[in-house]
């Protein structure tokens, strides 16, 4: 059997440092799997945050090699042979241990979206075609790996004034819902900064569900945003409106 | 000054899966204060895992349906030693759960007039699983996820309790440490919900996840409540068996319920033999059984299990129905579905026996209390149904939560006290492997217990075996009582294996006991030695655990009579 060296990084939010180790190769392998191999053979204390190794969960990511993934879904064989692996943890994120960062602030963001809100008389039906487009979205895991990736919270740590490509979807999904009945788009406009986003698609190249976050989400969110504060017609309506002339 | 980071709550609920998540809403609901504690993040516990769909007799697709005879299936499936008022209450309001999830914003698949679209699963009469591709389960979290954030809990993530605290009789609360910082944390309360889940981390070839420890059983054994139906551990018969890497990840249940096909190395559709009536939908013991049977008779694929083909359906069917499953093989075993076979055998995936609640409000038998979900016995009786386990979390979860927050209305919990011993015993029990200066690694006890269990208690059963096993939990019993961990508290795995171990050592002994005990053949339990169904003696009786001083005893209660009304339900047909 081969094997393969781990560069895992190993330290806390004071600063740390790589740490090479020799994990023999089983067919089909995973990063998550050599991870564990470290646990049980060299440091037991070698912090991951993984539950479902089965790439449903969306607990395990990290940096393999340089790139966000998720590493119960990478496999080892699909690495450069004969080079060390390196694993680092998420950078948008404080690191708490090894692999493991504090990714509270995600919750938090997630708190703030009202949530759906039918209306009082309808009888539920729902057409398959009506929602196509929303179950898309709603196969996100929470990963996060498309916030991680995305620079205006990775490089510009921008987390208080944009939301990030996790919550662009899950608003898009509210807001398409064919029952719904707010309107997020102030929200969406303000306080989740759909602004910011300047269509780079790194959220949608990194995504392991492979939603088309950028296409289908938020570059028609940022229409509507714009249809509604940007469009001439509709910017006189609301003039007129909070006049109380209408 | 408390010594210890101290929450007080009305209402503690462990575990945040699809039971815990649905009873923190109730409870909430009912104006408690409750506190929601999970081992990991919120909305990555294991029912986020569950794919083909959840049972409920909506008759959407099949207009003769209806909860009498989801009544009669569960009971059927279960070998009759269900609780039946539980599967009763089951089958009268899945399908209110269900609606209630839509109402909060879940999306099913739906049906051509807009209604939600229900398919066929092993031992279901009619078409009953309302479902979402396969990722069901995905749905329902993030839905309850969705709906708890916004009910005005608390949410204590990455928390995992050791201990419940009682006063007296009465339980009092909760101690348990922060996985982040190992940090101890007391948490003060009139009731507690156990909605941990399952132990199939105790096999060493399981579809759960790392989480599935029995906490949640060992806790309630420790704080003196029963369990009842330990034998009764459900293989899964499709989990992959190849590359090494994934054995053991299930393969949903969906992709035989749409039409998927099960042959053996001699391209016999084996399943003629073992359940001509129903083939590859019968239920989930059967086609386990029949599987292995075939493996070790020499009629195995080549990785040593079966071959499942769904390929006659067509790429686009498969990829709109089966996405997460298409995937999964693509991705893990480099082999497309949508062309050819999958290679699958029997997986741990599910525990029916658990702790002894009451139907009505998923009280046990220590007062404030409560289980629902998977940690709670009875309502699935000697094997489950597949889509009978999301209903359950939503009925029993509701249930549980209204009962753990009428009870904490009802008592007055300022007279709760605390017994600052027991917190420094926990602490003490807790901090060991830190101070043992030699010591086994929790890793290595870890893997030599799932082979254990996977040798000696899984699918087919023996005296001997049993017997073997027992001795050889002992044996690892004793290695675990001197554990020895590096590192600090700082999130430290090794260190949360140890206590995690404790807990499957508990349920594992749980297991054998009671697998030696039933001598006879029922549901998943599979006695080689006795391998007839026994009504006369075995059908009308719970298996039984509890702790006695510091040792576990194994007895037998009769199980509760049905009244005439649903006895007339299960003899009739359909």
């Amino acid at each position: 059997m081969a094997d393969v060296i781990l560069r895992v990084f190993r330290g806390d939010a004071q600063g740390g440092e790589e740490k090479d180790y020799k994990v023999p190769v089983d067919e089909g392998m995973v990063v998550l799997d050599a991870l564990h191999y470290i646990q049980a053979n060299y440091d037991g204390d070698l912090a991951v945050r993984w539950n479902c190794k089965a790439a449903k969960c969306g607990s395990c990511s990290a940096e393999v090699n340089g790139k966000p993934r998720l590493t119960c879904k990478t496999r080892i064989d699909s690495l450069p042979q004969g080079e060390p692996i390196t694993v680092y943890p998420m950078k948008a994120f404080p690191v708490v241990k090894d692999l493991v960062t504090d990714v509270k602030w995600n919750y938090q963001t997630h708190k703030k979206i009202p949530p759906f809100t039918p209306p009082k008389d309808t009888d539920w039906r729902m057409y398959q075609e009506d929602i196509d487009r929303i179950q898309e979205f709603r196969k996100c895991i929470e990963c996060f790996l498309c916030q991680n990736v995305c620079h205006i919270l990775r490089n510009h740590h921008k987390n208080d004034a944009f939301f990030g490509p996790r919550f662009m979807i899950k608003i898009a999904e509210l807001e398409m819902h064919p029952l719904d009945t707010l309107d997020r788009s102030a929200m969406l406009r303000k306080e989740a900064g759909v602004g910011y986003c300047n269509i780079t698609k790194c959220c949608t190249e990194v995504c392991p569900e492979h939603i088309h976050i950028t296409d289908n989400a938020i570059i028609p969110l940022k229409e509507r945003v714009a249809d509604k504060y940007f469009d001439p017609i509709n910017w006189l309506l609301r003039k007129l409106r909070s006049n109380g002339n209408l | 000054m408390e010594k210890y980071e101290t929450h007080v709550h009305d209402v503690i609920v462990i575990g945040a899966g699809g039971a815990g998540l649905r009873a923190a809403i109730e409870a909430s609901a009912q104006g408690a204060s409750v506190g929601l504690v999970c081992k990991s993040l919120l909305g990555k516990a294991h029912t986020v895992m569950a794919e083909g769909g959840i049972a409920a007799a909506l008759a959407n697709v099949d207009v003769k349906d209806n909860w009498q005879v989801h009544f009669r299936d569960t009971m059927k499936g279960g070998k009759m030693l269900n609780n039946w008022r539980m599967a009763q209450i089951h089958a009268q309001e899945a399908p209110d759960r269900v609606k209630e999830l839509e109402m909060w914003g879940a999306l099913f698949d739906r049906t051509n007039d807009g209604r939600i679209m229900q398919r066929a699963f092993g031992g279901h009469s009619w078409k009953r699983l309302c479902h979402v591709g396969d990722r069901t389960g995905l749905e329902m979290i993030r839905t309850l996820q969705e709906k708890g954030i916004h009910s005005g809990m608390d949410v204590y993530m990455e928390c995992t309790i050791t201990h419940l605290l009682k006063d007296g009789e009465r339980i009092a609360g909760a101690f348990g440490y922060w996985r982040e910082s190992g940090r101890f944390v007391v948490f003060k309360s009139k009731s507690v919900v156990l909605a941990t889940g399952g132990i199939g981390k105790a096999y060493k070839i399981t579809s759960n996840s790392w989480e599935y420890t029995g906490d949640g059983h060992a806790l309630a054994y420790e704080a003196g409540a029963e369990l009842i139906d330990m034998e009764f551990v459900q293989f899964h018969p499709t989990g992959m068996v190849w590359p090494p890497s994934v054995k053991g990840i299930l393969v949903t249940e969906a992709v035989r319920g749409e039409g998927g096909i099960l042959t053996n190395s001699k391209g016999e559709r084996f399943m003629e033999r073992y359940d001509p009536q129903k083939m590859e939908l019968s239920t989930r013991d059967v086609v386990a059984r029949s599987i292995y049977t075939e493996v070790k008779e020499g009629r195995g694929s080549p990785h040593g299990g079966a071959f499942l083909d769904i390929s006659h359906k067509g790429p686009e069917y498969i990829k709109r129905k089966l996405p997460s499953m298409y995937h999964q093989f693509m991705e893990f075993a480099d082999i497309d579905i949508t062309k050819g076979p999958m290679e699958v055998g029997p997986t741990t995936h599910y525990m029916m026996g658990g702790v002894r609640v009451q139907a009505e409000n998923g009280a046990s038998t220590v007062p404030g209390l409560f289980a629902a979900g998977e940690v709670a016995g009875g309502m699935h009786g000697a094997n489950r149904l597949g889509g009978n386990s999301l209903s359950d979390l939503l009925v029993f979860g509701r249930r549980a939560g209204l009962g753990a927050a009428q009870y904490a209305n009802e008592i007055n919990g300022d007279s709760l006290k605390i017994n600052e011993d027991e917190l420094e015993q926990a602490a003490r029990e807790m901090l060991r492997p830190f101070e043992n200066a030699h010591g086994e690694n929790p890793y290595t006890v870890h893997s030599t217990l799932q082979d254990v269990m996977q040798n000696y208690f899984g699918v087919f059963r023996i005296d001997e075996g049993l017997k073997h096993g027992i001795n050889e939990l002992e044996k690892l019993k004793e290695r675990a009582s001197h554990l020895k961990i590096e590192g600090t508290r700082l999130y430290n795995p090794g260190w949360h294996l140890c206590r995690d171990l404790k807990s499957m050592l508990i349920i594992s002994e749980a297991i054998a006991k009671s697998a030696l005990q039933r001598q006879e053949s029922r549901g998943a339990h599979s006695r080689v030695d006795y391998p007839n169904t026994d009504d006369y003696k075995w059908g009308k009786v719970n298996s039984v655990i509890t702790k006695d001083g510091e040792s576990m005893r194994i007895g037998v209660s009769p199980l509760p009579e049905m009244p005439e009304e649903l006895k007339r339900i299960i003899a009739e047909d359909k």
